[in-house]
Protein backbone atom coordinates (compact mmCIF):
# COMPACT_ATOMS: atom_id res chain seq x y z
CA UNK A 1 0.00 0.00 0.00
CA UNK A 2 3.11 2.18 0.30
CA UNK A 3 3.74 2.29 -3.63
CA UNK A 4 2.40 5.41 -6.10
CA UNK A 5 -0.56 3.10 -7.19
CA UNK A 6 -2.00 3.33 -3.16
CA UNK A 7 -5.35 5.33 -4.67
CA UNK A 8 -8.07 7.35 -1.93
CA UNK A 9 -9.94 3.77 -1.90
CA UNK A 10 -7.14 2.11 -0.60
CA UNK A 11 -6.43 4.65 2.12
CA UNK A 12 -9.97 4.19 3.46
CA UNK A 13 -9.78 0.94 3.71
CA UNK A 14 -6.47 1.38 6.03
CA UNK A 15 -8.61 3.00 8.05
CA UNK A 16 -11.87 1.53 7.44
CA UNK A 17 -13.54 0.10 10.49
CA UNK A 18 -16.51 -0.89 8.48
CA UNK A 19 -15.97 -2.21 4.89
CA UNK A 20 -18.69 -3.93 3.21
CA UNK A 21 -18.46 -5.07 -0.50
CA UNK A 22 -22.15 -5.89 -2.34
CA UNK A 23 -23.31 -7.13 0.84
CA UNK A 24 -27.03 -8.58 0.39
CA UNK A 25 -29.13 -11.06 2.23
CA UNK A 26 -32.88 -12.68 1.32
CA UNK A 27 -35.03 -14.34 3.28
CA UNK A 28 -37.02 -16.66 1.95
CA UNK A 29 -40.22 -17.97 3.12
CA UNK A 30 -42.52 -20.55 1.13
CA UNK A 31 -43.96 -19.00 -1.67
CA UNK A 32 -42.06 -15.82 -1.97
CA UNK A 33 -38.62 -14.27 -1.54
CA UNK A 34 -37.99 -11.12 0.02
CA UNK A 35 -34.79 -9.47 -0.19
CA UNK A 36 -34.21 -7.02 2.07
CA UNK A 37 -30.62 -6.25 1.44
CA UNK A 38 -29.83 -6.00 -2.23
CA UNK A 39 -25.93 -5.68 -2.47
CA UNK A 40 -24.58 -2.72 0.14
CA UNK A 41 -21.35 -1.08 -0.53
CA UNK A 42 -19.98 0.44 2.58
CA UNK A 43 -16.80 2.34 4.48
CA UNK A 44 -16.83 3.61 7.86
CA UNK A 45 -13.97 5.33 8.64
CA UNK A 46 -12.26 4.81 11.88
CA UNK A 47 -13.44 7.65 14.83
CA UNK A 48 -16.21 8.82 12.57
CA UNK A 49 -19.81 9.09 13.76
CA UNK A 50 -21.44 7.79 10.82
CA UNK A 51 -25.20 7.40 10.73
CA UNK A 52 -27.77 5.28 9.18
CA UNK A 53 -31.26 6.69 8.15
CA UNK A 54 -34.16 4.97 5.80
CA UNK A 55 -37.97 4.20 6.19
CA UNK A 56 -38.94 1.39 8.63
CA UNK A 57 -38.55 -1.94 6.11
CA UNK A 58 -35.37 0.00 4.49
CA UNK A 59 -33.20 -3.18 5.65
CA UNK A 60 -31.48 -1.08 7.87
CA UNK A 61 -31.80 -3.62 10.81
CA UNK A 62 -31.20 -6.48 8.20
CA UNK A 63 -27.41 -5.10 7.41
CA UNK A 64 -26.69 -3.98 10.98
CA UNK A 65 -27.24 -7.45 12.02
CA UNK A 66 -24.86 -8.85 9.17
CA UNK A 67 -22.36 -6.25 10.29
CA UNK A 68 -22.79 -7.47 14.11
CA UNK A 69 -22.42 -11.18 13.09
CA UNK A 70 -25.91 -11.89 14.06
CA UNK A 71 -27.31 -12.85 10.62
CA UNK A 72 -25.47 -14.32 8.10
CA UNK A 73 -24.83 -12.67 4.82
CA UNK A 74 -26.85 -14.32 0.94
CA UNK A 75 -24.01 -13.22 -0.42
CA UNK A 76 -20.91 -10.28 -0.31
CA UNK A 77 -18.45 -9.94 2.04
CA UNK A 78 -17.87 -7.51 5.36
CA UNK A 79 -14.85 -6.60 7.48
CA UNK A 80 -15.83 -5.35 10.65
CA UNK A 81 -12.61 -3.79 13.02
CA UNK A 82 -10.87 -5.94 10.49
CA UNK A 83 -12.52 -9.34 10.68
CA UNK A 84 -14.49 -11.19 8.75
CA UNK A 85 -18.34 -11.52 9.81
CA UNK A 86 -18.60 -14.64 8.56
CA UNK A 87 -15.25 -16.34 9.24
CA UNK A 88 -14.23 -14.64 12.51
CA UNK A 89 -17.96 -13.75 14.46
CA UNK A 90 -16.11 -13.67 17.91
CA UNK A 91 -13.26 -11.51 16.89
CA UNK A 92 -16.00 -9.40 15.35
CA UNK A 93 -18.13 -9.33 18.67
CA UNK A 94 -14.88 -8.66 20.80
CA UNK A 95 -14.71 -5.54 19.15
CA UNK A 96 -17.98 -4.01 18.65
CA UNK A 97 -20.44 -2.98 21.67
CA UNK A 98 -24.22 -3.30 20.30
CA UNK A 99 -26.94 -0.87 22.19
CA UNK A 100 -30.74 -2.19 20.74
CA UNK A 101 -33.20 -0.50 20.12
CA UNK A 102 -35.02 -2.37 22.99
CA UNK A 103 -33.99 -2.84 26.37
CA UNK A 104 -31.19 -6.21 26.90
CA UNK A 105 -30.54 -5.44 30.71
CA UNK A 106 -31.64 -8.42 33.73
CA UNK A 107 -33.58 -6.11 35.57
CA UNK A 108 -33.42 -8.25 38.68
CA UNK A 109 -29.97 -7.44 38.77
CA UNK A 110 -28.29 -4.68 39.56
CA UNK A 111 -26.41 -1.75 37.25
CA UNK A 112 -22.93 -3.13 38.93
CA UNK A 113 -23.77 -6.94 38.29
CA UNK A 114 -25.26 -5.87 34.84
CA UNK A 115 -21.54 -4.79 34.15
CA UNK A 116 -19.51 -7.80 35.45
CA UNK A 117 -22.19 -10.24 34.02
CA UNK A 118 -21.00 -8.44 30.26
CA UNK A 119 -17.23 -8.31 31.16
CA UNK A 120 -17.21 -11.86 32.24
CA UNK A 121 -18.54 -12.35 29.22
CA UNK A 122 -16.27 -10.44 26.96
CA UNK A 123 -13.06 -11.76 28.75
CA UNK A 124 -12.17 -8.39 30.49
CA UNK A 125 -9.81 -9.28 32.67
CA UNK A 126 -10.59 -9.15 36.57
CA UNK A 127 -7.67 -6.78 37.38
CA UNK A 128 -9.26 -4.56 34.94
CA UNK A 129 -12.86 -5.10 35.68
CA UNK A 130 -13.78 -2.68 39.31
CA UNK A 131 -11.96 0.30 37.64
CA UNK A 132 -14.03 0.36 34.16
CA UNK A 133 -16.84 -0.56 35.50
CA UNK A 134 -16.53 2.58 38.48
CA UNK A 135 -15.32 5.40 35.51
CA UNK A 136 -18.30 4.21 32.78
CA UNK A 137 -20.82 4.12 35.61
CA UNK A 138 -19.53 7.90 37.06
CA UNK A 139 -19.43 9.12 33.05
CA UNK A 140 -22.98 8.11 32.47
CA UNK A 141 -23.53 9.58 36.07
CA UNK A 142 -25.45 6.72 37.73
CA UNK A 143 -22.09 5.89 39.78
CA UNK A 144 -24.60 6.75 43.21
CA UNK A 145 -27.03 3.83 41.68
CA UNK A 146 -24.73 1.36 41.05
CA UNK A 147 -25.67 -1.03 43.47
CA UNK A 148 -29.57 -0.63 42.69
CA UNK A 149 -32.01 -3.07 40.88
CA UNK A 150 -32.14 -1.86 37.35
CA UNK A 151 -35.94 -2.87 37.86
CA UNK A 152 -35.62 0.82 39.75
CA UNK A 153 -34.68 2.50 36.80
CA UNK A 154 -36.20 4.96 34.70
CA UNK A 155 -36.01 4.41 30.94
CA UNK A 156 -33.13 7.02 30.49
CA UNK A 157 -30.98 5.47 33.09
CA UNK A 158 -31.08 2.18 31.88
CA UNK A 159 -30.35 3.69 28.13
CA UNK A 160 -27.43 5.19 29.39
CA UNK A 161 -26.61 1.62 31.50
CA UNK A 162 -26.77 -0.20 28.17
CA UNK A 163 -24.29 2.72 26.86
CA UNK A 164 -21.61 1.84 29.26
CA UNK A 165 -21.92 -1.79 29.47
CA UNK A 166 -21.68 -1.26 25.98
CA UNK A 167 -18.75 0.25 25.93
CA UNK A 168 -16.90 -1.66 29.07
CA UNK A 169 -14.81 -4.30 26.52
CA UNK A 170 -13.26 -1.14 25.13
CA UNK A 171 -14.90 -1.55 21.46
CA UNK A 172 -13.38 0.08 18.48
CA UNK A 173 -17.25 0.52 16.97
CA UNK A 174 -20.25 0.67 19.45
CA UNK A 175 -23.23 0.20 17.19
CA UNK A 176 -26.32 2.48 18.63
CA UNK A 177 -29.85 1.50 17.26
CA UNK A 178 -32.43 4.09 17.74
CA UNK A 179 -30.29 5.26 21.16
CA UNK A 180 -32.91 7.71 22.27
CA UNK A 181 -35.97 6.08 21.21
CA UNK A 182 -38.74 6.96 23.49
CA UNK A 183 -37.50 9.00 25.76
CA UNK A 184 -38.01 12.96 26.32
CA UNK A 185 -36.37 15.97 24.52
CA UNK A 186 -34.88 16.86 27.98
CA UNK A 187 -33.45 13.45 28.41
CA UNK A 188 -32.49 12.94 24.54
CA UNK A 189 -30.00 16.13 24.63
CA UNK A 190 -28.73 14.63 27.78
CA UNK A 191 -27.83 11.19 26.08
CA UNK A 192 -26.01 13.11 22.97
CA UNK A 193 -23.74 15.02 25.37
CA UNK A 194 -23.06 11.53 27.08
CA UNK A 195 -22.60 9.86 23.77
CA UNK A 196 -20.15 12.72 22.62
CA UNK A 197 -18.74 13.13 25.35
CA UNK A 198 -18.09 9.03 25.04
CA UNK A 199 -16.87 9.30 21.39
CA UNK A 200 -14.58 12.14 22.37
CA UNK A 201 -12.75 10.35 24.91
CA UNK A 202 -12.57 6.77 23.75
CA UNK A 203 -12.08 8.16 20.15
CA UNK A 204 -14.60 4.99 18.82
CA UNK A 205 -16.54 4.67 15.93
CA UNK A 206 -20.03 5.53 16.17
CA UNK A 207 -22.61 3.44 13.85
CA UNK A 208 -26.41 4.84 14.63
CA UNK A 209 -29.47 4.97 13.20
CA UNK A 210 -32.57 7.38 14.02
CA UNK A 211 -35.21 8.52 13.06
CA UNK A 212 -34.88 12.11 14.66
CA UNK A 213 -33.91 14.50 12.12
CA UNK A 214 -31.67 17.09 15.01
CA UNK A 215 -29.47 14.19 15.98
CA UNK A 216 -28.52 13.01 12.49
CA UNK A 217 -27.32 16.41 12.19
CA UNK A 218 -24.09 15.23 14.85
CA UNK A 219 -23.10 12.49 12.33
CA UNK A 220 -20.15 12.92 10.69
CA UNK A 221 -21.93 11.05 7.67
CA UNK A 222 -24.92 9.75 6.79
CA UNK A 223 -26.35 6.63 4.41
CA UNK A 224 -29.60 7.16 3.43
CA UNK A 225 -31.45 3.38 3.12
CA UNK A 226 -34.24 2.88 0.37
CA UNK A 227 -35.70 -1.02 -0.71
CA UNK A 228 -32.44 -2.48 0.93
CA UNK A 229 -30.07 -0.69 -0.90
CA UNK A 230 -27.68 2.82 0.00
CA UNK A 231 -29.34 5.49 -1.80
CA UNK A 232 -26.98 8.55 -0.60
CA UNK A 233 -24.18 8.70 1.64
CA UNK A 234 -22.39 11.81 1.97
CA UNK A 235 -21.97 14.40 5.14
CA UNK A 236 -24.97 15.78 6.43
CA UNK A 237 -24.41 19.39 4.88
CA UNK A 238 -24.03 17.86 1.39
CA UNK A 239 -26.82 15.51 1.38
CA UNK A 240 -28.82 19.07 1.94
CA UNK A 241 -26.67 21.24 -0.61
CA UNK A 242 -27.71 18.17 -3.17
CA UNK A 243 -31.55 18.84 -2.76
CA UNK A 244 -31.01 22.13 -4.02
CA UNK A 245 -33.37 24.78 -3.28
CA UNK A 246 -33.32 27.08 -0.40
CA UNK A 247 -36.46 28.29 0.36
CA UNK A 248 -36.81 32.22 0.91
CA UNK A 249 -39.23 34.89 1.99
CA UNK A 250 -39.34 38.17 1.80
CA UNK A 251 -41.84 40.97 3.39
CA UNK A 252 -41.96 43.54 0.47
CA UNK A 253 -44.84 46.89 0.77
CA UNK A 254 -45.21 46.11 -2.58
CA UNK A 255 -45.36 42.22 -2.92
CA UNK A 256 -46.61 41.94 -6.32
CA UNK A 257 -44.16 44.28 -7.92
CA UNK A 258 -41.11 42.68 -6.13
CA UNK A 259 -42.83 39.38 -7.38
CA UNK A 260 -43.06 40.17 -11.17
CA UNK A 261 -39.34 41.59 -11.38
CA UNK A 262 -38.28 38.41 -10.33
CA UNK A 263 -40.03 36.37 -13.09
CA UNK A 264 -38.70 39.13 -15.20
CA UNK A 265 -34.94 39.15 -14.06
CA UNK A 266 -34.50 35.88 -12.90
CA UNK A 267 -37.19 34.05 -14.27
CA UNK A 268 -37.75 32.74 -10.42
CA UNK A 269 -41.82 32.09 -9.64
CA UNK A 270 -42.70 33.34 -6.22
CA UNK A 271 -45.51 32.88 -4.36
CA UNK A 272 -47.31 36.67 -3.28
CA UNK A 273 -49.33 36.26 -0.23
CA UNK A 274 -50.61 39.52 0.89
CA UNK A 275 -47.38 41.72 1.84
CA UNK A 276 -45.26 38.67 1.65
CA UNK A 277 -43.89 36.25 -0.84
CA UNK A 278 -41.64 33.04 -0.99
CA UNK A 279 -39.99 31.60 -3.81
CA UNK A 280 -37.20 28.79 -4.21
CA UNK A 281 -33.68 29.52 -5.21
CA UNK A 282 -30.58 27.44 -5.46
CA UNK A 283 -28.11 29.49 -3.05
CA UNK A 284 -30.35 31.45 -0.98
CA UNK A 285 -27.41 33.33 0.46
CA UNK A 286 -25.52 34.47 -2.37
CA UNK A 287 -28.64 35.43 -4.42
CA UNK A 288 -29.95 38.20 -1.83
CA UNK A 289 -27.35 40.23 -2.37
CA UNK A 290 -27.82 40.32 -5.74
CA UNK A 291 -31.63 41.26 -5.48
CA UNK A 292 -30.35 43.77 -2.53
CA UNK A 293 -28.15 45.65 -5.19
CA UNK A 294 -30.70 46.60 -7.63
CA UNK A 295 -32.22 50.34 -7.55
CA UNK A 296 -36.18 50.68 -6.90
CA UNK A 297 -36.67 47.17 -4.66
CA UNK A 298 -38.26 48.01 -1.68
CA UNK A 299 -37.80 45.24 1.03
CA UNK A 300 -38.59 44.90 4.30
CA UNK A 301 -37.40 41.75 5.65
CA UNK A 302 -35.90 38.38 4.44
CA UNK A 303 -35.52 34.84 5.52
CA UNK A 304 -33.65 32.17 4.17
CA UNK A 305 -34.62 28.80 5.22
CA UNK A 306 -31.95 25.91 4.09
CA UNK A 307 -32.64 22.76 3.01
CA UNK A 308 -33.17 20.62 6.33
CA UNK A 309 -32.46 16.68 6.37
CA UNK A 310 -36.18 16.16 6.38
CA UNK A 311 -36.17 17.59 2.83
CA UNK A 312 -33.12 15.17 2.41
CA UNK A 313 -35.06 12.04 3.14
CA UNK A 314 -38.31 13.52 1.39
CA UNK A 315 -36.55 13.75 -1.93
CA UNK A 316 -34.82 10.46 -1.57
CA UNK A 317 -37.31 8.35 -0.38
CA UNK A 318 -40.52 10.18 -0.99
CA UNK A 319 -41.41 9.53 2.11
CA UNK A 320 -42.01 11.80 5.43
CA UNK A 321 -39.85 10.88 7.95
CA UNK A 322 -42.46 10.57 10.37
CA UNK A 323 -44.43 8.32 8.28
CA UNK A 324 -41.19 6.33 8.51
CA UNK A 325 -40.94 6.40 12.39
CA UNK A 326 -41.58 3.08 14.38
CA UNK A 327 -44.50 1.83 14.57
CA UNK A 328 -45.30 3.16 17.99
CA UNK A 329 -48.03 0.65 18.34
CA UNK A 330 -45.83 -1.88 18.33
CA UNK A 331 -43.97 -0.17 21.39
CA UNK A 332 -46.94 0.30 22.79
CA UNK A 333 -47.65 -3.40 22.35
CA UNK A 334 -44.44 -4.72 23.81
CA UNK A 335 -44.00 -2.52 26.81
CA UNK A 336 -47.18 -4.18 27.78
CA UNK A 337 -46.12 -7.53 27.13
CA UNK A 338 -43.10 -6.97 29.08
CA UNK A 339 -45.15 -5.50 31.54
CA UNK A 340 -46.67 -8.17 33.05
CA UNK B 1 -10.29 -23.65 18.19
CA UNK B 2 -7.64 -21.53 19.27
CA UNK B 3 -6.75 -21.55 23.51
CA UNK B 4 -7.77 -18.09 23.74
CA UNK B 5 -11.32 -18.94 22.50
CA UNK B 6 -11.47 -21.92 24.45
CA UNK B 7 -10.62 -19.99 28.03
CA UNK B 8 -13.50 -17.81 26.90
CA UNK B 9 -16.09 -20.05 26.01
CA UNK B 10 -15.37 -21.40 29.72
CA UNK B 11 -15.69 -18.13 31.24
CA UNK B 12 -18.98 -17.79 29.52
CA UNK B 13 -20.26 -21.28 30.85
CA UNK B 14 -18.79 -19.65 34.27
CA UNK B 15 -20.88 -16.49 33.87
CA UNK B 16 -24.03 -17.90 32.89
CA UNK B 17 -23.78 -20.69 35.48
CA UNK B 18 -23.31 -17.72 38.05
CA UNK B 19 -26.05 -15.67 36.82
CA UNK B 20 -28.42 -18.64 37.53
CA UNK B 21 -27.77 -19.92 40.48
CA UNK B 22 -26.87 -15.92 42.00
CA UNK B 23 -30.81 -15.80 41.25
CA UNK B 24 -31.83 -18.79 42.42
CA UNK B 25 -30.00 -17.99 45.74
CA UNK B 26 -31.86 -14.60 45.83
CA UNK B 27 -35.28 -15.55 45.18
CA UNK B 28 -36.29 -17.24 48.34
CA UNK B 29 -40.06 -17.27 48.14
CA UNK B 30 -39.48 -19.25 44.75
CA UNK B 31 -36.73 -21.54 46.68
CA UNK B 32 -39.66 -22.35 49.38
CA UNK B 33 -42.07 -22.77 47.31
CA UNK B 34 -40.90 -25.17 44.66
CA UNK B 35 -40.23 -27.52 47.73
CA UNK B 36 -43.85 -26.97 49.45
CA UNK B 37 -45.02 -29.31 46.42
CA UNK B 38 -42.54 -32.03 47.02
CA UNK B 39 -42.95 -31.92 51.13
CA UNK B 40 -46.30 -32.57 50.84
CA UNK B 41 -46.57 -35.64 47.97
CA UNK B 42 -43.90 -37.00 50.75
CA UNK B 43 -45.75 -36.47 54.23
CA UNK B 44 -49.54 -36.32 52.71
CA UNK B 45 -49.21 -38.90 50.56
CA UNK B 46 -46.56 -40.78 52.00
CA UNK B 47 -48.37 -41.15 55.25
CA UNK B 48 -51.98 -41.82 53.50
CA UNK B 49 -50.85 -44.47 51.18
CA UNK B 50 -48.84 -45.89 53.59
CA UNK B 51 -51.32 -47.10 55.64
CA UNK B 52 -53.73 -47.76 53.28
CA UNK B 53 -51.63 -50.19 51.59
CA UNK B 54 -51.87 -54.07 52.24
CA UNK B 55 -48.94 -54.85 53.78
CA UNK B 56 -46.94 -57.55 51.96
CA UNK B 57 -46.55 -55.93 48.80
CA UNK B 58 -43.43 -57.04 47.88
CA UNK B 59 -40.89 -54.17 47.93
CA UNK B 60 -42.96 -50.99 48.82
CA UNK B 61 -43.87 -52.81 52.28
CA UNK B 62 -46.57 -50.66 53.46
CA UNK B 63 -47.07 -49.14 56.66
CA UNK B 64 -44.20 -46.83 57.24
CA UNK B 65 -42.21 -48.64 54.55
CA UNK B 66 -44.16 -46.87 52.04
CA UNK B 67 -42.81 -43.46 53.29
CA UNK B 68 -39.31 -44.79 53.18
CA UNK B 69 -39.75 -46.30 49.63
CA UNK B 70 -41.16 -42.94 47.90
CA UNK B 71 -38.46 -41.21 49.56
CA UNK B 72 -35.61 -40.92 46.54
CA UNK B 73 -38.98 -40.93 44.40
CA UNK B 74 -39.91 -37.91 46.06
CA UNK B 75 -35.42 -36.23 45.50
CA UNK B 76 -35.90 -37.25 41.88
CA UNK B 77 -39.67 -35.23 41.78
CA UNK B 78 -38.07 -32.10 43.34
CA UNK B 79 -35.40 -32.19 40.88
CA UNK B 80 -37.83 -32.99 38.10
CA UNK B 81 -39.91 -30.22 38.24
CA UNK B 82 -36.76 -27.34 39.67
CA UNK B 83 -34.64 -28.59 36.36
CA UNK B 84 -37.52 -28.70 33.74
CA UNK B 85 -38.88 -25.68 34.90
CA UNK B 86 -36.01 -23.56 35.05
CA UNK B 87 -35.75 -23.20 31.26
CA UNK B 88 -38.26 -20.72 31.62
CA UNK B 89 -35.90 -18.22 32.71
CA UNK B 90 -34.94 -18.54 28.56
CA UNK B 91 -38.16 -17.44 27.41
CA UNK B 92 -38.32 -14.78 30.24
CA UNK B 93 -34.78 -13.54 28.89
CA UNK B 94 -35.84 -13.41 25.21
CA UNK B 95 -39.04 -11.42 26.39
CA UNK B 96 -37.21 -8.77 28.36
CA UNK B 97 -34.25 -9.00 25.73
CA UNK B 98 -31.65 -9.98 27.96
CA UNK B 99 -31.16 -12.89 26.34
CA UNK B 100 -29.78 -10.84 23.11
CA UNK B 101 -27.17 -9.79 25.21
CA UNK B 102 -25.50 -13.03 25.53
CA UNK B 103 -26.62 -14.24 22.06
CA UNK B 104 -24.34 -11.36 20.47
CA UNK B 105 -21.74 -12.32 22.98
CA UNK B 106 -17.99 -13.61 21.86
CA UNK B 107 -18.48 -16.83 23.42
CA UNK B 108 -19.73 -20.12 21.34
CA UNK B 109 -23.79 -20.96 21.76
CA UNK B 110 -22.30 -24.55 22.78
CA UNK B 111 -21.04 -22.85 25.58
CA UNK B 112 -23.94 -20.41 26.25
CA UNK B 113 -26.03 -23.40 26.19
CA UNK B 114 -23.74 -25.96 28.71
CA UNK B 115 -23.60 -22.66 30.88
CA UNK B 116 -27.53 -22.87 31.34
CA UNK B 117 -28.26 -26.34 31.95
CA UNK B 118 -25.24 -26.67 34.38
CA UNK B 119 -26.88 -23.80 35.77
CA UNK B 120 -30.39 -24.99 35.84
CA UNK B 121 -29.00 -28.62 37.42
CA UNK B 122 -26.92 -26.98 40.27
CA UNK B 123 -30.18 -25.17 41.32
CA UNK B 124 -32.38 -28.13 40.83
CA UNK B 125 -29.46 -30.46 43.40
CA UNK B 126 -29.45 -28.05 45.95
CA UNK B 127 -33.84 -28.15 45.77
CA UNK B 128 -32.94 -31.78 46.03
CA UNK B 129 -30.40 -31.65 49.02
CA UNK B 130 -32.89 -29.63 50.64
CA UNK B 131 -35.70 -32.62 50.24
CA UNK B 132 -32.58 -34.73 52.03
CA UNK B 133 -33.17 -33.02 55.32
CA UNK B 134 -36.39 -34.63 55.58
CA UNK B 135 -34.87 -38.42 55.70
CA UNK B 136 -34.85 -38.64 59.09
CA UNK B 137 -39.17 -38.37 58.98
CA UNK B 138 -39.35 -40.58 55.76
CA UNK B 139 -37.81 -42.88 58.26
CA UNK B 140 -34.16 -43.25 55.98
CA UNK B 141 -30.91 -42.50 57.18
CA UNK B 142 -28.30 -41.41 55.00
CA UNK B 143 -24.69 -41.95 55.76
CA UNK B 144 -21.79 -39.73 54.19
CA UNK B 145 -20.88 -42.12 52.23
CA UNK B 146 -24.29 -42.94 50.73
CA UNK B 147 -24.69 -38.79 50.65
CA UNK B 148 -21.50 -38.41 48.83
CA UNK B 149 -22.32 -41.01 46.06
CA UNK B 150 -26.25 -39.58 45.99
CA UNK B 151 -25.05 -36.04 44.82
CA UNK B 152 -23.40 -37.13 41.19
CA UNK B 153 -26.35 -39.43 40.79
CA UNK B 154 -28.96 -36.49 41.64
CA UNK B 155 -26.47 -33.96 39.34
CA UNK B 156 -26.90 -36.63 36.84
CA UNK B 157 -30.63 -36.63 36.61
CA UNK B 158 -30.96 -33.22 36.97
CA UNK B 159 -28.37 -32.58 34.02
CA UNK B 160 -30.78 -34.23 32.05
CA UNK B 161 -33.77 -33.19 33.13
CA UNK B 162 -32.98 -29.43 32.57
CA UNK B 163 -31.61 -30.19 29.04
CA UNK B 164 -34.68 -31.51 27.87
CA UNK B 165 -36.11 -28.30 29.53
CA UNK B 166 -33.91 -25.89 27.73
CA UNK B 167 -34.60 -28.32 24.48
CA UNK B 168 -38.54 -27.70 24.60
CA UNK B 169 -37.67 -23.56 26.15
CA UNK B 170 -35.14 -22.96 22.85
CA UNK B 171 -37.61 -23.47 20.57
CA UNK B 172 -40.88 -21.51 22.51
CA UNK B 173 -41.35 -17.73 22.11
CA UNK B 174 -44.61 -17.98 24.82
CA UNK B 175 -44.19 -18.77 28.87
CA UNK B 176 -47.85 -20.17 28.51
CA UNK B 177 -46.80 -22.18 26.02
CA UNK B 178 -44.00 -23.50 28.08
CA UNK B 179 -45.81 -24.00 30.79
CA UNK B 180 -48.44 -26.28 28.96
CA UNK B 181 -46.20 -28.03 27.31
CA UNK B 182 -44.08 -29.18 30.23
CA UNK B 183 -46.71 -29.38 32.32
CA UNK B 184 -47.80 -32.19 29.98
CA UNK B 185 -44.63 -33.56 29.92
CA UNK B 186 -43.39 -33.62 33.01
CA UNK B 187 -46.70 -35.03 35.37
CA UNK B 188 -46.36 -38.80 33.03
CA UNK B 189 -42.61 -38.59 33.53
CA UNK B 190 -43.12 -38.85 36.97
CA UNK B 191 -46.07 -40.81 37.69
CA UNK B 192 -44.70 -43.46 35.38
CA UNK B 193 -40.91 -43.13 36.65
CA UNK B 194 -41.90 -45.46 39.29
CA UNK B 195 -41.66 -42.66 42.26
CA UNK B 196 -44.65 -43.78 44.45
CA UNK B 197 -45.19 -47.14 43.32
CA UNK B 198 -42.90 -50.55 42.67
CA UNK B 199 -42.53 -51.35 38.76
CA UNK B 200 -43.68 -54.71 39.19
CA UNK B 201 -46.71 -56.77 37.42
CA UNK B 202 -47.92 -53.82 35.18
CA UNK B 203 -50.06 -54.17 32.54
CA UNK B 204 -47.41 -54.30 28.94
CA UNK B 205 -49.00 -51.31 28.13
CA UNK B 206 -47.76 -49.52 31.12
CA UNK B 207 -44.78 -51.31 31.32
CA UNK B 208 -43.65 -49.82 27.64
CA UNK B 209 -44.41 -46.59 28.87
CA UNK B 210 -42.30 -47.33 32.21
CA UNK B 211 -39.47 -48.07 30.22
CA UNK B 212 -39.59 -45.18 27.43
CA UNK B 213 -39.60 -42.46 30.41
CA UNK B 214 -36.00 -41.11 31.03
CA UNK B 215 -36.73 -40.44 34.87
CA UNK B 216 -37.46 -44.32 35.58
CA UNK B 217 -33.52 -44.89 35.11
CA UNK B 218 -33.24 -42.13 37.42
CA UNK B 219 -35.43 -43.12 40.02
CA UNK B 220 -34.22 -46.52 40.20
CA UNK B 221 -30.65 -45.11 40.68
CA UNK B 222 -31.68 -43.05 43.35
CA UNK B 223 -33.37 -45.69 45.30
CA UNK B 224 -30.64 -47.94 44.44
CA UNK B 225 -28.38 -45.30 46.49
CA UNK B 226 -30.70 -44.82 49.01
CA UNK B 227 -32.08 -48.23 49.86
CA UNK B 228 -29.24 -50.45 48.54
CA UNK B 229 -31.33 -52.23 45.42
CA UNK B 230 -31.57 -51.55 41.89
CA UNK B 231 -33.94 -52.98 39.58
CA UNK B 232 -31.50 -52.97 36.81
CA UNK B 233 -27.28 -52.29 37.02
CA UNK B 234 -26.62 -48.93 38.18
CA UNK B 235 -24.08 -47.93 34.84
CA UNK B 236 -27.35 -48.90 32.73
CA UNK B 237 -29.53 -46.06 34.90
CA UNK B 238 -26.63 -43.38 34.67
CA UNK B 239 -25.91 -44.74 30.95
CA UNK B 240 -29.46 -43.96 29.87
CA UNK B 241 -29.55 -40.76 31.85
CA UNK B 242 -26.41 -39.48 30.59
CA UNK B 243 -26.96 -40.60 27.01
CA UNK B 244 -30.91 -39.17 27.76
CA UNK B 245 -29.35 -35.40 28.83
CA UNK B 246 -26.55 -35.67 26.28
CA UNK B 247 -29.08 -36.02 23.03
CA UNK B 248 -31.25 -32.77 24.51
CA UNK B 249 -28.43 -31.04 25.60
CA UNK B 250 -27.51 -31.91 21.48
CA UNK B 251 -31.25 -30.00 20.74
CA UNK B 252 -30.59 -27.00 22.68
CA UNK B 253 -27.13 -26.39 21.40
CA UNK B 254 -28.74 -27.10 17.59
CA UNK B 255 -31.54 -24.70 18.47
CA UNK B 256 -29.54 -22.21 20.14
CA UNK B 257 -27.13 -22.27 17.35
CA UNK B 258 -30.12 -21.15 14.83
CA UNK B 259 -31.24 -18.38 16.87
CA UNK B 260 -30.44 -14.88 15.19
Amino acid sequence: MTGPAATDADADAVDAVISARALARTFSAPGRTVEAVRGVDLTVRRGEIFGFLGPNGAGKTTTISMLCTLLRPTSGEARVAGHDVVTEPHEVRRNIGLVFQDPSLDERLTARENMVFHAMLYGVPRRLREERIETLLTLVSLAERADDLVRTFSGGMKRRLEIARGLLHRPALLFLDEPTLGLDPQTRNLMWEYILKLQQEHNITLFLTTHYMDEAEHCDRIAVMDQGRIIALDTPRALKAGVGHDRVEIDAPDAPAVGRHLKERYGVEARVNGAGLSFQVKDGAAFLPRLFAEPGLDIERVEVHRPTLEDVFLALTGKQIRDAAPDLFANIKAGARRGR
Amino acid sequence: MNPSQTRHNLMGIYTIWLRDVRRFVRDRPRMIGSLAQPTLFLLVLGTGLGHGLVKGTARAGGGEGYMAFIFPGIVAMTILFTSAFSAISVIWDREVGFLKEVLVAPVARWAVTVGKVLGGATVAVAQGCIMLLLAPLAGVSLGPVTLVTLLPVMFLVAFAMTAMGLAAAARMRSMQGFTVIMNFMVLPIFFLSGAMFPLEGLPTWMEVLVHADPLTYGVDALRGVTAGTFDRPPLADLGVMAAFGAGMLGLSVLAFSREG
